[in-house]
C-alpha cells in the first residue's frame, strides 16, 4: 500500500541503545545538536569529532553507514537550498575555475551542510532505535505539555487510517478510468480530499464518544513509561558529553 | 426475579436537526441473559446503545443500570458497568499500543501499578488475544483488532457488555473465533447484529426494533421463525437458513 508506515523509522533490533529508556535517548539527542549547532562553523575539527560520536553511537546500536546514509536523503532538498550560498552571498569572493564565489556563502553553504546532517544523523540514531509509542511516552516523561503528546498520538495512530481511506478512494477513481495528468484535471482528487476531511471529523467525533465510554474525562492516563537507572544515564550520556566538552572548548578558544 | 440488569423506559430522542429516532423504547434486561437486539437500518439501534451510558441524553424515559440511574452525576460509574464495543474497531482502539488501548478504560478508574498489568493480561487472555499486547492496534487484522476491542471493555469489569454488530466484516474464521470468545464469556449481554444466525447461536433472546420502539421480544429462534413478523421488519434469513433445523448443540440453553 503507498500509505505511510508510522512505525517505519523504527529498526528492530535488540542493541544497548534500543534497551534505553526513550526520554534518556532524547536527552541525549537534545545535548548532541545543541552541541552541534553552537560549535563555531571554521572549527572544522570539532565537527569530525562529532562526527566520531554519532558513529560511534549507531555502531553501538548495529546500524550500518549505508542505512545512516540512506535515511540521511530526507535532509537532500534543505541542503540543496544551501548550495545557492556561494553564489548568491555578498562580501569577498573567491574565483574557482570559472565562478566567482562569495566567501562568506561558502562558509555559510558549510555551516548548514554540516550542522544539518550531523543533526539529522544523530536523530536517525534515536528514531531507528525507539518505537513511536516510546518516544511519545519519552516526550511525556519530561514533562512536554500533555496536549502535544496526545495530538501527537492520534496523528500516530490514525495517519494509516486516513492514508488508507484516500488511498481507496484514488484506487476507485482509478477503476473508473480516472487518470488526471493536469493541475486541473485534479478537481475530483480535491473533492475526495473535503470528503475524506470530513469522514475524519466524523472519526474523531466516533472516537471521542469511545474515549468518553471508557470514562475519559479530559485527560489521558499516563500510561507505559519506563523509569531509567543511574546506568542508563551514564550510558546514554557518555558520547553525548564529549561531544558538548568538544563543542564548549570551541566556543570557548 | 433479580433487579434487571439494564431497564429503558418510554425512551424518546430526536436529533438536533428535528429528525426523531426513539419514540418510547422500553425493555429490560436481567443480570446473565444474552439479548439480540435486531432491526433494519435506521431503526435507532446504536441511538439506544449511546443512550446505555449517557452519551446522549434522551428527550424523554430513563435508563437505569443495575439500580443505578443514568444521570450527570451517575454517568462515571454508569460508563464502567456499562460496556460499549463500537462498530469501527478503529474508532474504539485509539493509543499507540494495545497495552495502553486495554489499560485505558481502569487507568480512568484510578486502577495503577501491578493491578492494573493484571487487568490488562486477564482481559487479553479472555479473549486470546495476550500475544499482542505490545503491538500497535492498526497492526492487526480486523479480526483481532475486534477481539482487542472486546477486551477494551472487559478489562474495567462491567455489569453488562453492548455489541454493535460484532460479526460485521469478517471473515467466517475470525467470526467463529470471536463467536467463541463471547459464548465463554459469563456477562450480560447486549448485542446489536444484521447476522442472524450469530443472533440465535450466541443469545437465547431476541428484541426487534423498528421506528425508534421495540416491536417484538421473545427467544431467537421463534422470532427468527415468525415470518410475518421478519418481513414487517425489513429482517431476512441467509438463503437455506431454518433456524428451526439448527443444529441444537450449537444453540444457548434459553
Amino acid at each position: 500500500m503507498s500509505a505511510g508506515h508510522a512505525h517505519a523509522l523504527y529498526v528492530h533490533g535488540d542493541s544497548r541503545v534500543h534497551a534505553l529508556p526513550a526520554h534518556v535517548k532524547l536527552v541525549a539527542l537534545l545535548i548532541v545538536i545543541v552541541a552541534v549547532v553552537a560549535t563555531p562553523r571554521e572549527r572544522v575539527g570539532v565537527f569530525a569529532a562529532h562526527a566520531v560520536v554519532i558513529i560511534a553511537a549507531a555502531a553501538c546500536a548495529h546500524l550500518s553507514p549505508r542505512f545512516i546514509g540512506g535515511r540521511l536523503l530526507i535532509g537532500a532538498p534543505f541542503l540543496a537550498f544551501a548550495v545557492l550560498l556561494p553564489f548568491v552571498g555578498g562580501g569577498d569572493r573567491v574565483v574557482v575555475g570559472a565562478l566567482s564565489l562569495s566567501v562568506g556563502g561558502l562558509w555559510g553553504a558549510w555551516s548548514v551542510l554540516v550542522k544539518g546532517t550531523l543533526a539529522l544523523a544523530a536523530s536517525v540514531v534515536v528514531t531507528a532505535t525507539t518505537p513511536v509509542p516510546a518516544l511519545l511516552t519519552g516526550l511525556g516523561r519530561l514533562r512536554v505539555p500533555v496536549v502535544i503528546t496526545e495530538i501527537a498520538g492520534f496523528m500516530v495512530r490514525y495517519l494509516e487510517v486516513i492514508a488508507g481511506e484516500m488511498h481507496r478512494a484514488k484506487v476507485a477513481m482509478a477503476a473508473r478510468g480516472y487518470q488526471p495528468r493536469w493541475a486541473w484535471q485534479g478537481t475530483a482528487l480535491a473533492t475526495s480530499a473535503g470528503a475524506l476531511f470530513i469522514r475524519s471529523h466524523e472519526r474523531g467525533e466516533r472516537v471521542y464518544d469511545a474515549m468518553l465510554s471508557r470514562g475519559y474525562q479530559g485527560r489521558l492516563p499516563q500510561l507505559g513509561a519506563t523509569a531509567a537507572t543511574r546506568a542508563d544515564w551514564a550510558r546514554a550520556l557518555a558520547l553525548p558529553l564529549c561531544a558538548a566538552a568538544a563543542a564548549a572548548l570551541a566556543v570557548i578558544g | 426475579m433479580s433487579a434487571p440488569a439494564l431497564e429503558v423506559r418510554g425512551l424518546e430522542y430526536a436529533y438536533p436537526d428535528g429528525t426523531q429516532v426513539l419514540r418510547g423504547a422500553d425493555f429490560h434486561i436481567h443480570p446473565g441473559e444474552r439479548v439480540a437486539l435486531l432491526g433494519p437500518n435506521g431503526a435507532g439501534k446504536t441511538t439506544l446503545v449511546l443512550h446505555l451510558n449517557g452519551i446522549l441524553t434522551p428527550d424523554g424515559g430513563d435508563v437505569t443500570v443495575a439500580g443505578l440511574a443514568v444521570q450527570p452525576r451517575t454517568v462515571k460509574e454508569i460508563r464502567r458497568r456499562v460496556g460499549i464495543v463500537f462498530q469501527d474497531p478503529d474508532d474504539q482502539l485509539f493509543m499507540t499500543t494495545v497495552r495502553q488501548d486495554v489499560a485505558f478504560g481502569p487507568a480512568n478508574y484510578g486502577v495503577t501499578g501491578e493491578e492494573l498489568d493484571r487487568r490488562v493480561m486477564g482481559a487479553l487472555t479472555a479473549v486470546g488475544m495476550a500475544g499482542v499486547v505490545d503491538r500497535p492496534p492498526h497492526h492487526l487484522s480486523l479480526g483481532e483488532r475486534r477481539r482487542v476491542a472486546v477486551a477494551t471493555v472487559l478489562a474495567m469489569n462491567p455489569e453488562i457488555l453492548v455489541l454493535d454488530e460484532p460479526s460485521s466484516n469478517m471473515d467466517p474464521a475470525s467470526r467463529r473465533e470471536l463467536a467463541d470468545v463471547l459464548a465463554g464469556l459469563e456477562i450480560t449481554l447486549l448485542m446489536i447484529t444484521h447476522d442472524l444466525p450469530y443472533a440465535l447461536e450466541l443469545c437465547p433472546r431476541a428484541m426487534i426494533m423498528n421506528h425508534g420502539r421495540i416491536v417484538a421480544d421473545g427467544p431467537t429462534a421463534a422470532l427468527l421463525g415468525d415470518r410475518e413478523l421478519m418481513s414487517a421488519n425489513r429482517l431476512e434469513l441467509p438463503l437455506g437458513f431454518d433456524p428451526s433445523l439448527a443444529r441444537p448443540e450449537r444453540l444457548p440453553a434459553p
